[in-house]
């Protein structure tokens, strides 16, 4: 069996079952070390209050990202298969990248002053208690 | 520091705000309840009007708040202006979390504002806000989506707010969050209304070091798999709370009609089953539950004047509102019920306290103590939720001096107008849905905030049936050693609902992994301590059990355990007061 690369995304399989409790996030800033929000790449909200249920937002992986776009010292490079890689060092914390998202699903690091990327380790798929994400593969229409 | 430590101070009449750094206490005691309590010592003048702009709001998160699952509450102290002594009521939603990743350990409120203001809290930055256009809204949900659209921080905040209710002083007021978790019970929202303090919101996203990341995450991974994998939590992750209608239904121990039975015919109605059933629209968690205990019902309703027309209300719904403004009003019909319960909500109110005094006023009515010149007009007669709702909104409006005086709570009106042996009020506090026996009882009058969370004598009486109740000492003692443990879960500040997951041994490694050294011995004796503070505060506040009332109705109706012996409680409540350090019992 030939191991082949497959690029994989954390998918937002069913939205309807968030129950807000934002696990995913916790989840996400633990694995790098870190109690709290600030390292997370993945966010909760309600969409207007609780009663209306939420809204999960996390990078799609997108086949041609344009936030490696908007990034003057190519910290950010497009991964293959979509998504992107991201070089820390190089990153100068300009905030383009998050500008540059539409879904928005770059977030701040306020204290490192850096973008926080998600890379697809899955993680938060692994806390997440009711079924709303799933690590699969991207894979395009 | 590891533990939350920094404690923002806010001064409503001078409009000022700064921070101070508690580290000794904080490591010395923790957080959450514990820490509350000797800032409420230190922070409330002694004898102080509960509406007096001296009168602090404190609210408290804990060492394990942002770290771990199901440390999801905030703990708010003030002087209780139901009860005129000690204020402490729990919220979860957002709040906990918010204020931890804001940078504080505690948030201190002083004195009050001229004008209504709302508090916005975003991080270090923190400002006074207009709040007279949304002063005297109809209801608490509006309030909520106004201030969304006017803040930052979405998904990361939480959004405290009363009603009407609570601007109004009705005693039993409470502070929203989230929509559909409470401050309840002893009046916080009548204080914040006193203080003309609309809403405070709070948000904020940073990180928290820990001092061990590897054990952190295996400890964490331990108690995440005892949450979703065992049947610790699943009462509450299933059919939610409402799922003890049904056993206390069948024990005889759901209060019905005011207690003048213990049984509800049309208690499977109002089953957690039931809801589920038919009216089970979504479920919600707190921030870092993944237990999700919050249930909404969808209660689906066309419009008379419009054909084809409907709304559709998201209305939670749990034990004890259900018992309140539920079994003990008579009222079986859920629709009726889920109606009474939102205006409850709309308007701010504790729905416990709530129901317990539009009981009361039922059988005053009833036995002619007070008649439609009192009520005006409205027919308070058992099950009759339209006269209920009516009722609700006259306690809110006060236009007569028995509507406010309803609003002060049961055992002032039953001072003014009689009845006060179907008052059913322990410690100025209207009581929870638990008629399972003696020690239920003993925890009421005990308990520091005269709640059935201090001390669960409601699970122990359960517990004991068949076997037969021991002794009175010892069940004082007994419920003291429950109320001393729930001291320390209260300073972490986790979900008393997770109360089997945090052992003290599972609490030590916790605290352990973010770095806090504790051991178990430790904890148990903050505990003790944390519980015998409060009982000098509430000494200090003229509190005396001497002074306790037994409302001869609990004698009257028949428990699981048979009637109810005074002579047991009189001896068990001495106990207790003896391990707690103040001397005395029931007069």
């Amino acid at each position: 069996m030939t191991l082949q690369h497959v690029a994989r995304r954390v998918a937002v399989v069913d939205v309807n079952r968030c129950v807000g409790c934002q696990l995913c996030m916790f989840a996400c800033s633990r694995k790098k070390g870190f109690g709290g929000f600030s390292k997370s790449a993945i966010m909760v909200r309600s969409v207007g209050g609780f009663e209306r249920g939420f809204t999960v937002i996390v990078c799609r992986a997108c086949p041609d990202p344009p936030c490696v776009k908007v990034c003057p010292t190519d910290a950010l490079r497009p991964r293959e298969g979509g998504g992107v890689l991201v070089d820390h060092a190089e990153c100068i914390g300009c905030g383009n990248c998050v500008e540059a998202c539409p879904v928005r699903a770059i977030f701040w690091d306020d204290e490192a002053q850096k973008p926080n990327v998600c890379v697809y380790c899955g993680e938060c798929v692994q806390y997440c208690p009711h079924g709303v994400l799933a690590l699969e593969e991207v894979s395009p229409w | 520091m590891v533990v939350p430590s920094k404690v923002l101070y806010v001064d409503l009449s001078r409009r000022r705000f700064w921070t101070e750094d508690w580290g000794d206490l904080f490591e010395a005691y923790l957080g959450g309840a514990s820490v509350g309590i000797r800032l409420l010592m230190d922070e409330c003048p002694k004898g102080v009007d509960p509406f007096d702009p001296d009168n602090p709001i404190i609210l408290v998160v804990g060492p394990l708040t942002g770290l771990y699952p199901l440390a999801s509450k905030t703990v708010a102290f003030f002087k209780s202006p139901l009860t005129g002594n000690l204020g402490e009521s729990y919220a979860g939603g957002r709040s906990a979390v918010s204020i931890r990743l804001a940078g504080y350990g505690a948030i201190v409120i002083r004195g009050a504002s001229r004008t209504p203001i709302y508090l916005a809290i975003h991080g270090r930055r923190v400002y006074f806000r207009n709040a007279s256009g949304i002063w005297g809204m109809r209801s608490t949900y509006t309030v909520g989506r106004i201030i969304r659209e006017l803040e930052p921080g979405a998904g990361l905040r939480t959004i405290m707010r009363i009603g009407v209710a609570g601007e109004k002083l009705v005693r039993y007021a409470n502070v929203v969050t989230e929509t559909y978790r409470h401050f309840g019970r002893l009046g916080l929202g009548a204080v914040f209304g006193s203080k003309k303090l609309k809403a405070v919101i709070v948000s904020g996203r940073s990180g928290i070091p820990v001092r061990n990341p590897k054990e952190f995450r295996k400890v964490y991974r331990e108690i995440y798999e005892k949450a979703v994998t065992t049947s610790l939590m699943r009462k509450y992750y299933e059919l939610g709370t409402s799922m003890n209608i049904m056993p206390l239904n069948e024990l005889g121990a759901l209060p019905t009609r005011n207690l003048r039975d213990a049984r509800f015919e049309m208690g499977s109605n109002l089953s957690g089953e039931e809801l589920a059933r038919k009216f089970l629209g979504r479920r919600v968690a707190c921030t870092h539950c993944p237990v999700a205990c919050i249930h909404l019902a969808a209660l689906r309703e066309p419009y008379p004047d419009e054909p084809y027309f409907y709304k559709t209300t998201m209305i939670p719904y749990d034990y004890e509102p259900l018992y309140a403004l539920g079994s003990m009003l008579g009222i079986g019909d859920v629709e009726g019920w889920l109606r009474l319960m939102d205006e409850v909500e709309s308007l701010g109110l504790d729905a416990m306290s709530t129901g317990v005094a539009l009981a009361w006023a039922t059988e005053a009515y009833e036995g002619g103590l007070i008649g439609p010149e009192e009520t005006m007009g409205v027919e308070l007669s058992w099950g009759r939720a339209d006269a209920y709702i009516q009722a609700v909104r006259l306690i809110v409006r006060q236009p007569n001096e028995f509507y406010r005086t309803l609003g002060m709570g049961v055992e002032k009106a039953s001072e003014v107008y009689g009845g006060r042996e179907f008052a059913l009020a322990f410690g100025g506090l209207e009581m929870p849905g638990y008629h399972t026996g003696p020690l239920a009882y003993v925890g009421f009058m005990t308990g520091g905030r005269h709640s059935h969370l201090d001390s669960a004598g409601y699970s122990y009486d359960q517990k004991f049936l068949g076997k037969g109740l021991p002794d009175p000492e010892e069940a004082g003692k007994l419920i003291f050693r429950e109320e001393a443990w729930r001291q320390v879960l209260n300073s972490l500040v986790v979900c008393l609902f997770a109360r089997k997951i945090y052992d003290a041994e599972t609490v030590s490694k916790a605290l352990k992994a973010v770095g806090v050294e504790r051991s178990p011995e430790e904890l148990e004796k903050l505990g003790v301590s944390t519980l015998r503070l409060r009982h000098e505060f509430k000494a200090r506040e003229g509190f005396d059990p001497k002074g306790l009332r037994i409302p001869r109705r609990i004698l009257e109706t028949r428990s699981p355990h048979g009637r109810i012996d005074p002579e047991y409680l009189r001896k068990a409540v001495e106990t207790y007061f003896r391990e707690a350090g103040t001397s005395g019992g029931l007069g």
